[in-house]
Order: structure tokens, then C-alpha cells, then sequence
């Protein structure tokens, strides 16, 4: 855990108080808001929120919850999105358009201004020393952005991108490095016909990162995605880890809205006990 | 100016108190703001024993507000004695604790639990559960159970202020007030959630679980504002009012009609910092309206 600005709040501390550093709710402005691959995402910039010194105390896996304030009182929810990366471009999240609510933050315009709070949730390990893959469904590469860029020995990471959009759709200079050095593995699936193949590709990969290699495996991406990634995980004796992407009201714990269930069979919020699970630690049907 | 509000055995420092099942523990608050700032807040509805709750997905988001399934989901009693209510501030605002049970018995004995417990301000009863004994029907639809389930919480209640929550579906909430009242509630509180639901068309599935949920959120306000004004216009018991505020024009719209205090709910979603700024802005709006107290404008609704 990185250092940073502990939240001490009378008696013992929370979970949350114990993982998170430094979190703010706070109103920011929109700096940039890039179309990528002709709108079918986008890399969204805001100000930097100043989550302590050097903004370094955030950690790639966790996400923020970013609303509006145009949206008044029609849409209710905040939306959470993972945190891609802080520089000095400000906070950059990548946005794929998929509803009400991204539809309408994929039209905000530089100056507009949005309410935010986070970091929230736990992140992905870092182990400098183990092989590690990355995998990827979709927009699920925004939290890796980060990660690779702050990874002490990038040389032990791959990253495997599925997309069913134009590869052009994603932000992919920040992986230039995993790139030239044959890394970075994309698989375009048109058609459900290709889902077979991609999975291939998946078992192939994970099988580089399972129990004799004793190496690790992260993924981001929707469920059908990560309940496979578990599965191959699990027959290549993979440790591996899963961010959730539950629907979410408040992101901090508080509504009970997004449970997953654990393996003890108990629901626990992925908001705030996650969204990054070791799979170990979730049910077969999280 | 004053912002301090005592009724039914109650003293808060402001009205401002946050609703149960949309403010955790309060804990969960506290990297946005000092609890002690609130006039109080109402924990999430409790029961003897823990309870996992209804199957996801449990939300679904609905203009202007939104529907839940929770299932009251909680750690039960034993732990939040235990690990949450010595970690919140009560010496400095008013924890509310929200019971709920599937019978008078189980209320009865849960409210026994908390009597002597010196951090509790009040006990709040949720009455929109089914009773289990009866068939499954809501309590908060009958009053003669709405008067059963109150008599045995006030029963063991020790000198805590018991408030009775009541539920919007029924046909008449000044029945349901009526009833609470001969229990003897101190306090009433309304209003709980809509029943509503929503679905998926090209799904053809129910966005929630349970198929049907409690709607909250600003669309319920004007069914908020309803009953608050029918029960403080009928019955002697002061009522704090609950139902879609989101901003410090709605909570003295509630208290015109008639309520003592208010809870914010689903507001606490759309931006976590919401309570404690309701506090600044009522105080800012009530100074703009040359309010002295807000006994001042209590019940002042013109007709
Ligand atoms: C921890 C976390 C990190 C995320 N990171 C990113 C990110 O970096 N970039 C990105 O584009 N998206 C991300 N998402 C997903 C994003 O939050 C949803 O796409 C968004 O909330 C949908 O809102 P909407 O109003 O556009 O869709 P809605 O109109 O509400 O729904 C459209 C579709 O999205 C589904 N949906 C609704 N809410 C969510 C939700 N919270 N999560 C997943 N699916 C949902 C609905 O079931 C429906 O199928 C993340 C989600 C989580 C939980
Ligand atoms: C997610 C959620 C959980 C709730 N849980 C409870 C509960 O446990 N007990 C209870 O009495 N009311 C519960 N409620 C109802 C609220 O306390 C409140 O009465 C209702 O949401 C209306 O207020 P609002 O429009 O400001 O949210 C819950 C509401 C929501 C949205
Ligand atoms: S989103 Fe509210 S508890 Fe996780």
C-alpha cells in the first residue's frame, strides 16, 4: 500500500479507512473529452482531483464515481469508471458509450463540470518479480494503463486486449513499450464464431501464467469475460485476480446494491471489498 | 440562526437526519463529512440475525429516483452492538437505530436489545415487512397490526422515543398514523419506499431480482409531501418527513407542511457529501427567508 494521507476518524478505522489514502468528493472540470476510433469510446480528462502529493496515491484497479451536474435530478446515480491514469493531463478515464449515462458523458465538453469521488475500492497486485498477464475485455483496459505504467519490471507483463470495436476505439500509446516488445496481444472478435477462437487464445496465454510458471493473471472486463477467465484460470492452477463490474448506486458501501457473493456465500459490496477479487475469494457464481 | 428542532423526546442540533438503508453505518461517510454535523442519521434496518438479502441485481436506476431489493440485507443485532455503534459518534448526534422484524414478538425483543444501550437515540420501526405469522402480508398495511407491532416495540423500548415509519401503500395513511399512535409512537415517520418496478424489453426480464422493489428517490417527493401533510394535519404527533429531498428547498417544503425534522435518503447516492451540505443550506435558505427558528415557518403551509 503506497503511502499517503490516513483518514483517522474516531476509534477503530473502517476497511475503507484502512485501504483508501486519500479519498475526495469533489467538483471538477472537463479538460478533454477525445473521441476514439470515431466516438465509439472516449478518453476523458479532468482536472487533477489531488489525491495527495504527486497524485500517486490512487492505485491502477481502483475506480471513481464521476456524475454530471447537468444531469439535476433526472439521472439519480453517479457512474463508476476505473481510474486509468493521473499525469499531467489530469485524470484520465477512458468512457465506452453504453447507455443513458455514458451517452451522455461521451457529450460533455471541456470547462463542463462534473461531481467526483474516489479513489474507491481495492487494486490489483503488483508482484515486480512474477510473470503476470493482463486480460483485457474492452474498455476493462483502462485500469492497465495505469498498472503498466507504474509496474517496476514491465519486461514480466503481457497484456491480451479482446475488442469487438475498432481497435482504433482504444487508447493504446500508453502500451507502446509492451507493444514493441511483443507483449500486446489483440484479438478482434466480429462475430460470436470468434468467441471460440478468442478463448482459445485465453487458455493459451493462461497456461504461460499457471501453476509452474507460478504466475499471475489480472482481468478486467464484462462478466461473461472474467467468469471464463476464472474457469481457465482455475484448470491451469492460475492465481488470478478480477475487477467486477457491478451496477452501483453510491460506491462507498453504503446501498448494498452491488454485492457479489464470496466463498464463504456471503454478498459483500464490490465497491468497497472490491471491485478486485482474487478469484479464490468469490463464490463459483459471483 | 437556531437550527436545534426537539419533539416527541428528541433533540436534534439540526434537522437534518439521513435515511435508513442509503447511509450505511455512517461509517461509510465519514471520508465526506463529520457526522457530527447531522442532526443524526438512521442506520440501515437491522434484525435479530444477520440476513444476505434478496438475489442480484437488487437496483435499478428510474427517472428521478430509483427501485430496490435489498432484502435487508445486515450484520444482525449482536454485531453492530458490538463493532459498529461504539465507532460512531452518538455522544454527538443522534444515532437512530431502524428495526426490522417479521413479527410483534421479534420487534418486541429486538427494541429490547437497544433500550439500554446508551448510544441509541431512538428506535425507528419498519413496517413495511411482511409478517410472517399472518400470512405475509405488510404490517403497514393493516393498522390493527401497525398498533400490535408498535405496542411491543414501546413495550421494551425502555425511555427511548419510538417513531413508527410508515409505508405509502396503503389506501389511508392517517389510518395507519391512527394506528401507530394508539401503539403509542412518540414519533411517526413517512414515508418508506413506493412499491414499482421496471423491466427490460429486450431482455423481457425485470431489472430487479425480486421483480418488484421500493421507489425512492426525488419522483416520490409529491407522494412524500402528501402524507406528511395529511398525518400533521390530522394527528397530534410530531412527523419527520422523508421522500425524494435533494435539495434544502425540498426539506422546508416538507417541514411548510408540516414536519419536525426530515431524513435524506437517495440524495446520499447522487453525491456522498449531500447530508452535510443540506445542513449548510438549510441554514442559508432559511436566513434568506428571514427565518428565525424553524418553528417559525412549521406547518405555514397557505391554503
Ligand atoms: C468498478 C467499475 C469500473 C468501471 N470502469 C469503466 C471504465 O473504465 N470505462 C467504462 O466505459 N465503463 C466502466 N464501467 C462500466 C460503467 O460504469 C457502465 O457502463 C455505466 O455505469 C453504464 O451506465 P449507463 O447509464 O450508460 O447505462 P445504463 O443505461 O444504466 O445501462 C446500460 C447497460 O449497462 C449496464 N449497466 C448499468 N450500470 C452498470 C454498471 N455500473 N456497471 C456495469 N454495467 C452497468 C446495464 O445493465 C445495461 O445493460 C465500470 C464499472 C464498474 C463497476
Ligand atoms: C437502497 C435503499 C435501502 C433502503 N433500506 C431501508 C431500510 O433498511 N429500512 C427502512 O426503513 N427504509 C429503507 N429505505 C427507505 C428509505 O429510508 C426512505 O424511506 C426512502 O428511500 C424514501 O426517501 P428518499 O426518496 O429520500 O430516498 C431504503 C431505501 C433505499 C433507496
Ligand atoms: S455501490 Fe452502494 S454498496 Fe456498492
Amino acid at each position: 500500500m503506497g503511502a499517503g494521507v490516513r483518514l483517522i476518524v474516531r476509534g477503530a478505522k473502517t476497511l475503507s479507512e484502512r485501504t483508501m489514502e486519500h479519498k475526495t468528493c469533489t467538483s471538477l472540470r472537463i479538460v478533454e473529452n477525445r473521441p476514439l476510433g470515431g466516438g465509439a469510446q472516449y478518453l476523458l480528462s479532468l482536472e487533477n482531483p489531488g489525491w495527495g502529493a504527486g497524485g500517486k496515491t490512487w492505485r491502477p484497479g481502483q475506480f471513481v464515481m464521476l456524475r454530471p451536474v447537468s444531469w439535476g435530478l433526472e439521472l439519480t446515480w453517479a457512474r463508476p469508471f476505473s481510474i486509468a491514469q493521473v499525469d499531467e493531463g489530469g485524470l484520465r478515464l477512458v468512457i465506452r458509450p453504453a447507455g443513458r449515462g455514458t451517452d451522455r458523458i461521451a457529450g460533455l465538453a471541456p470547462g463542463d463540470e462534473v461531481f467526483l469521488w474516489g479513489p474507491l475500492g481495492t487494486s490489483f497486485v503488483t508482484e515486480p518479480e512474477t510473470p503476470t498477464l493482463l486480460l483485457a475485455g474492452g474498455v476493462g483496459l483502462a485500469p492497465f494503463w495505469g498498472y503498466a505504467a507504474r509496474h517496476p519490471a514491465p519486461a514480466n507483463l503481457r497484456l491480451v486486449l479482446g475488442h469487438t470495436i475498432d481497435l482504433a476505439a482504444f487508447p493504446l500509446d500508453p502500451f507502446a513499450p509492451l507493444a514493441g516488445a511483443g507483449r500486446l496481444h489483440t484479438f478482434h472478435q466480429r462475430t460470436m464464431a470468434d468467441l471460440d477462437a478468442f478463448i482459445a487464445l485465453l487458455e493459451r496465454h493462461i497456461a504461460d501464467h499457471g501453476r509452474a510458471a507460478n504466475g499471475l493473471v489480472l482481468a478486467c472486463g464484462p462478466g461473461p469475460f472474467l467468469r471464463t477467465v476464472r474457469r481457465l484460470c482455475d484448470a491451469a492452477g492460475a492465481r488470478c485476480q478480477v475487477s467486477l463490474e457491478n451496477r452501483m448506486a453510491c460506491g462507498i458501501g453504503a446501498c448494498l446494491g452491488c454485492v457479489a457473493r464470496d466463498a464463504a456465500g456471503r454478498n459483500v459490496q464490490s465497491c468497497t471489498r472490491g471491485p478486485v477479487f482474487w478469484t479464490r475469494d468469490l463464490a463459483e457464481e459471483f | 440562526m437556531d437550527l436545534s428542532v426537539s419533539f416527541g423526546g428528541l433533540t436534534l442540533k439540526n434537522p437534518v437526519l439521513t435515511a435508513s438503508g442509503t447511509f450505511g453505518y455512517g461509517l461509510e461517510f465519514t471520508p465526506y463529512g463529520d457526522l457530527a454535523r447531522l442532526g443524526g442519521f438512521v442506520v440501515k434496518g437491522i434484525s435479530l440475525l444477520p440476513r444476505e438479502g434478496n438475489p442480484m441485481p437488487r437496483i435499478a436506476e428510474t427517472p428521478c429516483g430509483m427501485l430496490n431489493a435489498i432484502g435487508l440485507q445486515n450484520v444482525g443485532a449482536e454485531v453492530f452492538l458490538r463493532d459498529k455503534l461504539p465507532r460512531l459518534p452518538w455522544r454527538e448526534t443522534a444515532v437512530v437505530v431502524n428495526l426490522y422484524a417479521c413479527s410483534a414478538e421479534e420487534f418486541g425483543d429486538l427494541a429490547g436489545l437497544f433500550a439500554g444501550e446508551e448510544g441509541v437515540a431512538a428506535l425507528e420501526v419498519n413496517v413495511s415487512c411482511p409478517n410472517v405469522r399472518e400470512g405475509g402480508a405488510a404490517f403497514g398495511a393493516d393498522p390493527a397490526q401497525i398498533a400490535a407491532v408498535t405496542a411491543a416495540v414501546k413495550r421494551r423500548a425502555g425511555d427511548k422515543p419510538v417513531i413508527v415509519k410508515l409505508s405509502p401503500n396503503v389506501t389511508d395513511i392517517v389510518a395507519a398514523g391512527r394506528a401507530a399512535m394508539d401503539g403509542g409512537a412518540d414519533i411517526l415517520s413517512a414515508i418508506n419506499t413506493l412499491t414499482g418496478m421496471a423491466v427490460d424489453v429486450r431482455t423481457r426480464r425485470p431489472r430487479l431480482a425480486n421483480v418488484v422493489g421500493g421507489l425512492s428517490g426525488p419522483a416520490v417527493k409529491p407522494v412524500g409531501l402528501r402524507c406528511v401533510w395529511q398525518l400533521a394535519s390530522a394527528l397530534p404527533l410530531p412527523v419527520i418527513g422523508i421522500g425524494g429531498i435533494a435539495s434544502a428547498e425540498d426539506a422546508l417544503e416538507y417541514v411548510l407542511v408540516g414536519a419536525h425534522a426530515v431524513q435524506a435518503g437517495t440524495a446520499n447516492f447522487s453525491r456522498p457529501d449531500f447530508a452535510f451540505r443540506l445542513v449548510d443550506d438549510i441554514a442559508a435558505l432559511a436566513a434568506e427567508l428571514g427565518l428565525d427558528s424553524l418553528d417559525a415557518c412549521r406547518g405555514g403551509l397557505r391554503t
